[in-house]
């Protein structure tokens, strides 16, 4: 079983978390044109990459934000949702 | 028979002719070029070269023919799917599969095993009247039947599932069946090169060249190729080949494993696909359990095979059919699903003239192998969406016209 070390809440199993996507930046509902919403909604860039991924931790009911390699799937980074979207990337969980 | 054997040792050696000629050095220039020789690829180039006249072609491929998501797969064909626009599409297939035996000239072990999409829910059951509905409006062979139908046909099933989600009934599609996945790429790759196609293995697009807002040629590990026609199809790869043209997609890959057990005796004839418990399964002519689950929990671009999915697989399994607790799991593998926001297809015509898109195949690809090799050749030769893909076109996004085929199209949900 897979493991995540996590500064808040120790050693977890990875089987704790569920996967929420990438973290994105909404874009302001008000003056968004049709083709900017439907790229927010749907579009993707999933080459492998590493990035931001939102996660959930049952137990706790905490949301965390992984740094995560998706072809390797090392995580490298393990920060608390609300911490990183006080940095300023905020999108609505 | 020792004198028939000795006299057949004597005898010459018999010439073979091999399965697929050497390979030849890349040409300067083609006038279709396929990414990807799996089912697909090969079907694609097939029909190009048999109906529409167009030779000219190369398959490139970075692996082997057939050698990723073709032969990853647990090999259901099927067609009683959830929207008008995925049944009549799916029931081309069927059509289709049903005949490659014979057009092949190549025994693709086609084995029409009857198909039962188990109920466990009130609301599992009316999805189920639903579809059957929608697929005998279109024609297609599809009934909700009850639970006494089930038990008689699969005695050793446990349609109580040891008390926690007893079966309701269930979704019974005669025509599905199960076939040998590699040897319909392989017919398709061998009739397509008997035509004059040609398929390059080992060879990887890194790049694909464009001017004017025209498709101009490909780069590869073996030098560059000029085309005014490119083709992808190569399932989970497709964010990587999209990310060369900058097109924008809603594909998101995930891992999609599977395993089998060792062989048993003959005790399943049907194929059986539980979307309440996230699996399925069908017993190989071998006598192998086949089995699936959903896909891993997040994004990854990986083949490795865990034990979380073994574990979860077979512990709904063992409620269903109680004695595979003693059958041990012989082999487990991955490939990599493209999976789509609505659980359907993305196919044709893109905004990049000369390129054209066959992706999002998700967990749904090998049962639509023939029929969008057909209707993707149809769309490249005459540069028009054929009919039955033009709700599967990649601006249906944009156009918030989604195809939403989630309730029949995978277990996942």
């Amino acid at each position: 079983m897979k493991f995540v070390s996590c500064p808040h809440i120790g050693n977890r199993a990875l089987s704790e978390f569920t996967y929420g996507g990438a973290l994105r930046n909404e874009p302001d509902f008000e003056t968004v044109s049709d083709k900017q919403w439907a790229d927010y909604v749907f579009h993707r860039h999933s080459e492998p990459k590493t990035q931001q991924e939102w996660w959930y931790h049952r137990p706790t009911g905490m949301w965390f934000i992984f740094t995560r390699n998706t072809l390797t799937d090392v995580i490298s980074q393990v920060e608390l949702a609300t911490e990183v979207c006080t940095k300023g990337a905020l999108n609505e969980a | 028979m020792p004198l028939r054997l000795l006299k057949y040792a004597w005898q010459k050696p018999e010439e073979e002719p091999r399965f697929f000629p050497d390979e030849k050095p890349l040409k300067k220039a083609y006038d279709v070029v396929i990414i990807g020789g799996g089912g697909h690829g090969m079907a694609c180039a097939y029909y190009l070269a048999k109906e529409h006249g167009i030779t000219n072609v190369a398959v490139l491929e970075q692996g082997y023919i057939g050698g990723g998501n073709t032969g990853r797969n647990t090999t259901i064909v099927r067609s009683n799917y959830l929207t008008a626009e995925g049944v009549k599409f799916y029931d081309q297939s069927v059509k289709l599969f049903e005949d490659l035996s014979d057009e092949f000239d190549l025994n693709i072990f086609y084995s029409n095993r009857g198909h039962f999409t188990l109920a466990h829910t009130d609301s599992a059951m009316r999805t189920m009247r639903w579809r059957a509905e929608v697929n005998k409006h279109y024609g297609i062979d599809s009934e909700v039947v009850d639970v006494e139908t089930i038990q008689k046909d699969i005695p050793y099933m446990d349609v109580q599932c040891n008390g926690q989600h007893p079966v309701m009934g269930a979704l019974y599609h005669a025509p599905g069946s199960v076939a040998r996945h590699d040897a319909v790429a392989w017919g398709y790759a061998r009739g397509a090169q008997m035509r004059g196609v040609e398929i390059h293995q080992k060879t990887q697009v890194t790049e694909i060249k464009t001017k004017d807002g025209k498709v101009v040629g490909v780069q590869t590990n073996r030098g560059f190729i000029e085309t005014s026609k490119v083709i992808s199809m190569v399932a989970g790869s497709t964010p990587r080949i999209t990310k060369m043209v900058d097109m924008q997609t809603p594909i998101e890959v995930f891992p999609l494993q599977a395993c089998v057990t060792e062989p048993v005796k003959p005790f399943m004839n049907t194929i059986v696909v539980s979307g309440s418990l996230h699996v399925y399964v069908s017993q190989s002519s071998r006598g192998e359990l086949v089995m699936g689950a959903s896909v891993d929990p997040a994004e990854l671009h990986s083949t490795r095979s865990t034990l979380d999915f073994v574990e979860g697989l077979t512990d709904q399994m063992m409620d269903l059919f109680p004695f595979t607790s003693r059958v041990k799991i012989m082999r487990q593998w991955a490939g990599m699903s493209d999976i789509t926001p609505d659980f359907a297809p993305i196919m044709g015509k893109t905004d990049l003239e000369g390129f054209y898109l066959d992706a999002g195949w998700g967990t749904w690809g090998f049962k639509a192998t023939p029929v969008s090799g057909k209707t993707m050749a149809y769309t490249v030769a005459n540069d028009r969406n054929h009919d039955l893909i033009k709700p599967f076109n990649l601006s249906r996004f944009e156009e918030f016209a989604l195809v939403g085929e989630k309730g029949a199209a995978s277990v996942g949900h």
